[in-house]
């Protein structure tokens, strides 16, 4: 698996699939010559900071939180350990750039890291890869190998008194550790149940000290801003948007995969890119930024622009860039029962609206797809999402929630149908066929 | 029960984390210890438990609250196959359904020769290699046509 397109690629330039990640392949393409720039003039972390923060990158794993803001809430000055972590657990359905990244290009996450480990005084960092791509676990040891043999990760690197240890950890299987908190207490060998904020991971973090959690592709942006520079980064998106974006385009597609656009890139010509709508056939819906996203009706998304601005002006969020494609073969109500059997799933069980909320939800939605609705469902689901949100400590109830209310205000009709006639508007065939799974060749 | 070899790989995991800090393998000695054992029983939970300074009851904690950990005994290969929403609509719950009828056995179930077990899994971050099936924690089988299932399955002695 490869990225299957780009418009002027940074993250991914150059790449030949998967066959170009080892370091030497990193250090023909300029990498870590930012590294080598920041001790050869003397760059001080303030100096880097006020790069990334000109950038305007904000953070890919779905909150969009400015970068180089983050960084400054580090307590530098503070003394003994500081932790970086990078999270690397990707698990939103929909989501699979960080994946690509680590599998084409882990140097530049590395690099990144070891950058913002001295941007903000870190003295350790973790990388921690989902469980399930197992081999990109293996990879990114391999690639630290390579890294400190060369002298960019460890003691004195690169000659200078600035210091750094790296090492990866892996997830085996838990959504919820994506949460920066939940992956804090997963990595210190407990389960990943989110922590109560504040105190906030910069003061009070990994081990209790001061700890950054950032996202692969915003770490893997690092050194592109440095080589660049900042303003030149944000000019490759646009105002407020700064940079380019890797897109997981996945669902009714002719080709799903990554590509690399321009933030501020029409929804239409990404997906022209990903070889439009499968078959042929109509657009019905998108989730435009991973399965916790509202989802948008198709006049209202091709109108849109892949960027943050854009995307919450249509009542979504861009999220981690996952853009899931939904045609006309789609039953709605089938799509949301299985997204909320994955959160009823996922739910760590720490919190009781979102522990019995999520049972509830999937629930209901699961009498209405199997013909068992009753006329006040809808209100009940409604009802439901209200005390599941906002009162809980990590934001999974919401996550939970707002497919559902955004299923509701989309596609009311089509819930309403399954209750009135104990049956899908979308004839079972017609759904079947939408997979293409029994005519693809092999 | 934990073989010198296992142990070894437990001590290198051990060695990413500040010292004290041990309990931070937890993880990755259970993965290690399923990997060798096929399954962590309660045993083989304690006796990691034991090996790195931590009751047992927290590392169970943790065998119990991640999905990727067997807490009972599967077949020798354990195929999971993910039927979230974006593989579902590229043949997720196709592949599951076909798999099913291949091998005559549901959910969760494990074939009367001890062979293969199914499991539904949630998102592996693979969704545009859908459909995708996991065989033991390790290996992804992206793109899965009923052909290649067939290939698979003919693979796995």
């Amino acid at each position: 698996m490869a990225v299957l397109g780009s418009i002027n690629p940074i993250l991914t330039a150059g790449l030949d699939g998967d066959r170009t990640w080892r370091l030497a392949d990193y250090v023909s393409r300029g990498g870590y010559k930012s590294l080598r720039r920041i001790f050869a003039d003397n760059l001080t972390p303030g100096d880097v900071i006020a790069e990334v923060k000109k950038s305007v990158l904000r953070g890919r794993g779905g909150a969009g939180f400015p970068t180089g803001l983050k960084w400054s809430f580090m307590p530098r000055a503070l003394p003994g350990e500081k932790y970086l972590i990078c999270n690397s657990d990707e698990g939103e359905p929909g989501t699979f750039k960080d994946r690509d990244l680590l599998s084409g290009n882990p140097h530049a996450v590395i690099e990144g890291m070891v950058i913002a480990a001295y941007a903000m005084g870190a003295t350790r960092g973790y990388n921690y890869i989902h469980g399930e791509i197992w081999s990109l676990y293996e990879r990114f040891e391999e690639a630290l190998a390579e890294a400190r043999a060369a002298g960019f990760v460890g003691q004195n690197i690169l000659g200078s008194d600035f210091s750094f240890e790296l090492f990866a950890h892996h997830g085996y299987g838990a959504y919820i550790c994506g949460e920066e908190t939940a992956l804090l207490e997963s990595i210190e060998g407990k389960k990943g149940q989110p922590r109560f904020k504040p105190p906030f991971p910069a003061s009070f973090g990994l081990y209790g000290q001061p700890t950054t959690i950032n996202n692969t592709e915003t770490l893997a942006s690092v050194p592109f801003i440095l080589s660049m520079g900042g303003d030149a980064f944000l000019e490759a998106g646009k105002a407020n948007n700064g940079g380019p974006k890797l897109f997981s385009v996945s669902g009714h597609v002719n080709r799903p995969g990554n590509y690399e656009v321009p933030m501020g890139t029409p929804f239409s010509t990404l997906l022209e890119m990903a070889g439009g709508v499968r078959g042929g056939r109509k657009l019905k819906a998108v989730i435009p930024g991973g399965s916790s996203a509202p989802v948008v009706p198709a006049d209202l998304m091709m109108e849109c622009t892949m960027d943050y601005d854009s995307i919450a002006k249509a009542g979504s969020m861009l999220g981690s860039g996952a853009v899931i494609v939904m045609d006309e073969t789609t039953c709605m109500v089938r799509a949301l029962e299985r997204l909320s059997y994955f959160y009823y799933e996922e739910s760590c069980g720490q919190c009781t609206p979102c522990r019995e909320g999520t049972g509830w939800l999937y629930k209901i939605i699961h009498r209405i797809e199997n013909g068992q609705g009753v006329p006040e469902d809808l209100e009940t689901l409604q009802r439901l999402t209200g005390n599941i949100m906002g009162r809980t400590i990590c934001a999974l109830g919401d996550a939970a929630s707002m497919p559902v209310q955004s299923f509701l205000k989309h596609f009311r009709d089509e819930f309403q149908y399954h209750i009135e006639h104990r049956q899908c508007l979308v004839p079972v065939d017609v759904q079947r066929a939408g997979s293409t799974f029994f005519t693809a060749s092999a | 029960m934990l073989t010198p070899e296992s142990l070894a790989r437990i001590d290198r995991e051990i060695a990413k984390y500040p010292v004290g800090q041990q309990q931070s393998a937890v993880m990755a000695a259970l993965a290690i210890a399923q990997e060798a054992h096929g399954w962590l029983s309660p045993e083989l939970i304690e006796e990691v438990a034991v090996y790195l300074g931590m009751p047992p009851v927290a590392a169970l904690e943790v065998a119990t609250f991640y999905n990727m950990y067997d807490l009972k005994p599967v077949g020798r290969y354990k195929l999971t196959v993910c039927t979230n929403l974006p593989c579902m609509l590229s043949g997720g719950v196709d592949a599951l359904e076909y798999l099913q009828k291949k091998l005559g056995i549901g959910l969760d179930e494990t074939t009367p020769d001890g062979r293969i077990t199914l499991k539904q899994g949630e998102c592996m971050g693979a969704c545009g290699d859908a459909p995708v099936v996991l065989v033991n924690n390790r290996r992804m089988c992206a793109s899965m046509t009923p052909a290649e299932i067939d290939r698979l399955l003919a693979e796995l002695d």
